[in-house]
């Protein structure tokens, strides 16, 4: 099951631009938060503060506090660590080109030194079913590469990577930009189920998407969160004017 | 900045305002006719009805091309939707005051009866409330359209009123029932239209605040506490 993320007094710098400033944000366990704003406004660097992918950056600096459940993010946890906990899923599908489909789900288990073969036929099977590709593909699992399939079924692919080593969250950043409406559907359909067991944090320049799939919703702006409500509230009727300049696009 | 989009918002406030224009005055041209006994202005006010369907229907069809086709958020989602209740409500205007000049067209095939209620200062409160609740949407004051509401009670105190002196008058003198009946049935009518000016008041102020004032009762912004936020 999912757990809460709670992030308290977050900066993040890129070098000596802060990219992040005081953000403090509470993540329900087992809901989808949407995170919107105009390009560059830090919602990426967010959510890759909270797999500690920022400080993979050269120069990059993160100051606060990210809690995933009983996880410090931050304090003493290795990285290894707290992204065993996060699955992460990303713009434009990212299969392993050369290997299989069986392969590509089973890659995070394998590197980890897990062995046990039916074990991970298991796992395999189950996370293709979670990500709702299964049926698409189990008559491929090893023959066909990750690479060869369509976007959509790419995308779904990767979730299926994230979901194998089961973790706890799982951050997708603008994982429908590069995929067609019908595949886009799936991707929230398959959100809308997997929140039921993980809490799901969605990067999204998508106002639709974000007023469908997620439960609350974060605006920020230049580094600032703005406004943290339920979804309906901020697209209904948003209690800050910069929210509101944006979601109706007088702005951004 | 979505320019045809704002096209599209302004054109829709145009229309619900020629809109709101024809109704007005088709209220006034009936509350004229009962007056003056004028069957010229009840005629006017039946022609008037078409012009007021036909505007409805553009209205209508246009809001729905906006929210099919530009997905409004927030203050436009809730000015779009407040216009398409707005529109039902003057349409409806249209229809009591057609109501009315019927009403006018049997009392003038009657002999002229003094009857004790005052139509005219009802009719000119009415008038007042969906004036009134028309500068509202034009100005966005919520403020106007909260005065609109404050409004209602006198005129239905008003029709209370007159249900009870042409009740009265109906026994008294049953000579003239025909006419009170007709006088009583115009005062229902002036009533439902201060209840559309009330409806049209409330829906500029879920528009402009984003509040439901239906029904005396204001329902939360947000219904559930909220996880942190910074």
């Amino acid at each position: 099951m999912g757990v809460d993320v709670q992030v308290e007094q977050l900066n993040a710098w890129f070098g000596k631009t802060q990219a992040l400033r005081d953000i403090n944000l509470k993540m329900l366990a087992n809901h989808a938060t949407a995170i919107i704003g105009p390009s560059g406004c830090g919602k990426s660097t967010f959510v890759r503060c909270i797999n500690r992918m920022h400080e993979t950056v050269p120069e990059a600096r993160v100051d606060g506090h990210i809690r995933i459940g009983e996880l410090n993010v931050y304090n003493g946890t290795s990285a290894t660590q707290v992204r065993r906990q996060i699955g992460m899923v990303f713009q434009k599908p990212n299969p392993f080109p050369t290997m299989s489909i069986y392969d590509n789900v089973a890659a995070g288990l394998k590197l980890n030194g897990f062995r046990d073969r039916r074990r991970l036929d298991e796992i395999v099977e189950r996370s293709l079913s979670m990500a709702a590709l299964w049926d698409e593909v189990k008559d491929a699992l090893r023959k066909q590469s990750g690479a060869s399939l369509s976007g959509g079924q790419q995308q779904r692919l990767c979730i299926a990577r994230a979901l194998a080593v089961e973790p706890e969250v799982l951050l997708m950043d603008e994982p429908c930009s590069a995929l067609d409406p019908i595949s886009t559907s799936k991707i929230e359909e398959l959100i809308f189920q997997l929140k039921q067991r993980y809490t799901i944090v969605i990067v999204t320049h998508n106002m639709q998407q974000a007023s469908r799939v997620a439960e609350y919703t974060g605006f920020f702006l230049l580094g600032n969160l703005i406004e943290f409500d339920k979804t309906e509230k901020i697209f209904t009727n948003p209690s800050d004017k910069r929210t509101e300049d944006y979601i109706t696009g007088r702005f951004g | 900045m979505r320019t045809r989009f704002q096209q599209g918002l302004d054109e829709l406030r145009e229309k619900l305002l020629r809109m709101g224009g024809l109704a007005e005055q088709a209220v006034d041209r009936a509350c004229q006719a009962y007056v003056e006994r004028d069957l010229n202005r009840c005629h006017m006010v039946l022609e008037n009805e078409s012009l007021i369907n036909v505007a409805e229907r553009e209205i209508d069809e246009l809001a729905f091309d906006l929210l099919a086709l530009q997905q409004p958020m927030a203050v436009d989602l809730r000015f779009i939707l407040a216009v398409t209740k707005i529109n039902s409500d003057l349409e409806r205007v249209g229809d009591q005051a057609v109501n009315i000049a019927e009403r006018v067209m049997d009392m003038v095939e009657l002999p002229p009866a003094e009857l004790p209620v005052d139509i005219p200062r009802m009719a000119a409160a009415v008038s007042a409330m969906v004036r009134r609740a028309l500068e509202s949407f034009i100005e966005g004051k919520a403020e106007l359209a909260q005065a609109v509401l404050e409004m209602d009670n006198v005129v239905d105190r008003m029709r209370d009123e007159a249900f009870i002196v042409l009740v009265r008058k109906m026994n008294d003198t049953p000579a003239v029932t025909r006419q009170a009946l007709d006088a009583l049935l115009v005062a229902r009518n002036l009533e439902r239209v201060a209840d559309h000016a009330t409806n049209i008041a409330e829906d500029v102020i879920f528009w402009v605040r984003g509040r439901d004032v239906r029904h005396n009762v204001e329902a939360p912004a947000t219904p559930q506490p909220t996880p942190g936020t910074s």
